[in-house]
């Protein structure tokens, strides 16, 4: 085998690989650049509060993504970390109003993950639908405590959470000022599951995800570093869910109820698991879907609705809207 | 004991419900050696790898290494001892590339593995030495490719290369040269050989013309026994051996 001689069809290829690296990372940069015009002045012409429901689902499907699409674990007690990261924030504003909107999010957002860590050092060392099962079981414990428990206002939930000041001084009262703090919130998350993808932990995460046996032979300690991505993902969900009760003034049973667990995992799955946009996609269009639909004749549809987008869905395009669409990009402008 | 051992184990036994798949296996392995393990198919080879680098609990026994036990010691705290393994399918992570490949192994090294807010960037420092490894089993030109595009041969090259990367003290293959061609068989035959310098490998082969050219010490396993042991020409004079295992592979060789 002369290896070392090189070979020009391959050095081709390299050279067509990297160009079409080069050109996905700028097309990214584009995409972000007219993302962030578009959402700064989407609020003059869509109602802010639906805008704003948007981004905090998109924040937490793009977390749950991080678990799934990066680290091959499938959760199906996400609701806990959103329902938590709702509750505490609430009851924190409500009890102290005296601090910042931010200390209550940030308080929402540790609680959840202090709890994503408890879940997963019960969780991780198991696979597969094992892994889902006590997520799930983990989830339904988490969500009778929320109803039994005198603070979160049982079947009520906790209503008239103060939006409060952003660092004292901004009135998140207006609408406008919380879209761009909720928009704010979205960038972060969204820029740091960027960041923890592309970092040296997330190439261990990807040869993880690759070759189990191979990435332990080499050692590291695989548990370890799932565990790392499931507290991080735990901690946005939470930080999503956080955001989500100062929005709407509310944290309720839904969010701890086993239909959102679900509901996270047909947004991932629509929109594109493992891409970098298809949690957003998928959010999208889950959230319009449902509160369009909701307003319209069509009301009581809207889950059988889902239900037929989400069997087309697997059925058609396996990979997501976005998993799809891209692929059809790159088969046609090459 | 004596210091020239740097893999033994005692009464190493592993049972699977109702079968004994290793049973009682004293080995020793001298510093600086080739060794291979040899067997007919079933002989317990690749379950005595798994006891070794703990992908498997032992039933019973020691395993000490570098004169320490390490039998209660989790899989890749072995890995970081330097006793680190190869498998028997090509273990590579094939939708990276075959630099990044040897890089998440130099980065094991540099415990920078939970670093989730740091760029990929900050890894490039690690390409230059990726490199020359990869200059080492020849796949310098191909450091760009996407990792499952590579031929058969040459996924088993990069896994030595990326082993290496972890400047192991001892190495274990998995029968580095299965289901390859003469020519890559003569190519793997020549790396093992040069990153065998100064280390000690313990390797499965079942390729005996392999073995010989190889390796300095031989021994056969057989039921989850050991049956012989010794270098090429006093194992295969055995006739025990020729018995169980030649015969087998005579067998082996009509089936194919």
């Amino acid at each position: 085998m002369s290896d070392t001689i090189k070979n020009p069809e391959q050095q081709q290829r390299v050279r067509v690989e990297r160009e079409r690296r080069i050109a996905a990372s700028r097309r990214n940069k584009i995409f972000f650049a007219v993302f962030i015009v578009i959402a700064l002045v989407a609020p003059f012409g869509i109602y802010p509060v639906f805008l704003m429901k948007l981004l905090c689902f998109a924040l937490f499907a793009c977390a749950f993504n991080l678990l799934l699409g990066y680290a091959g674990l499938l959760s199906f007690g996400h609701a806990a970390f959103l329902a938590t990261g709702g509750y505490i924030t609430g009851f924190v504003l409500t009890e102290y109003s005296g601090l910042g909107t931010e200390l209550g999010i940030l308080a929402g957002t540790a609680a959840s993950a202090a709890l994503g860590l408890g879940f997963g050092l019960l969780a991780i060392r198991r696979q597969g639908i094992y892994f889902a099962m006590i997520t799930l079981a983990l989830a339904q414990l988490v969500f009778f405590m929320f109803m039994q428990s005198s603070f979160t206002g049982g079947e009520n939930g906790l209503q008239g959470v103060p939006r409060g000041q952003l660092f004292g001084f901004i009135d998140l009262q207006d609408n406008l000022n919380m879209y761009y703090f909720v928009l704010a919130i979205f960038l972060f998350g969204f820029l740091l599951i960027q960041r923890t993808i592309h970092s040296p932990y997330g190439q261990v995460l990807k040869a993880i995800r690759e070759n189990e046996p191979r990435a332990i032979s080499l050692g590291y300690n695989v548990d370890a570093h799932k565990l790392l991505a499931f507290v991080l993902s735990a901690a946005l969900t939470g930080l999503a869910g956080a955001t989500k009760t100062v929005v709407f003034q509310l944290a309720s049973l839904t969010d701890a109820h086993w239909h959102m667990s679900g509901e996270v995992i047909l947004m991932t799955l629509l929109g594109g698991v493992g891409t970098v946009l298809g949690p957003f996609v998928g959010a999208s269009i889950v959230v319009t879907l449902q509160t369009y639909l909701s307003n319209s004749p069509l009301g009581e549809w809207v889950h059988v609705i889902l239900g037929v987008i989400f069997v087309l869905c697997v059925l058609m395009f396996r990979a997501g809207i976005v998993g799809w669409f891209s692929k059809l990009i790159q088969r046609n402008f090459k | 004991m004596s210091s020239d051992i740097i893999l033994e184990t005692r009464g190493l036994t592993k049972a699977f419900r109702g079968f004994t798949a290793v049973n009682d296996v004293d080995l020793k392995v001298k510093k600086g050696h080739i060794h291979a393990l040899i067997g007919p198919n079933g002989a317990g080879k690749t379950t005595f790898f798994n006891l070794l680098t703990h992908f498997l609990p032992p039933t019973r026994g020691e395993i000490l290494f570098q004169g320490k036990a390490i039998t209660g010691t989790r899989a890749n705290q072995i890995a970081k001892l330097g006793l680190v393994r190869s498998f028997q399918i090509s273990a590579v992570f094939g939708q990276m590339t075959v630099l990044e490949n040897v890089r998440v192994a130099l980065q094991s090294k540099q415990g920078n593995s939970f670093h989730f807010w740091k760029s990929e960037r900050s890894l490039n420092s690690l390409n230059e030495r990726a490199m020359e490894l990869l200059e080492k089993v020849g796949l310098g030109s191909f450091a760009d490719t996407v990792t499952h595009e590579l031929s058969y041969g040459r996924k088993r090259a990069l896994e030595l290369a990326t082993t290496m990367a972890l400047d192991p003290v001892m190495l274990l293959l998995d029968e580095p040269t299965q289901g390859m061609g003469q020519e890559d068989v003569d190519m793997v035959v020549d790396l093992v050989r040069r990153v065998a310098v100064g280390r000690t490998v313990l390797m499965v082969e079942h390729n005996l013309s392999v073995v010989s050219r190889l390796c300095d010490a031989i021994t056969v396993l057989a039921r989850g026994s050991i049956l012989a042991e010794g270098d090429y020409a006093t194992v295969s004079a055995n006739s025990a051996v020729r018995e169980a295992y030649l015969g087998t592979a005579v067998t082996d060789e009509v089936a194919l």
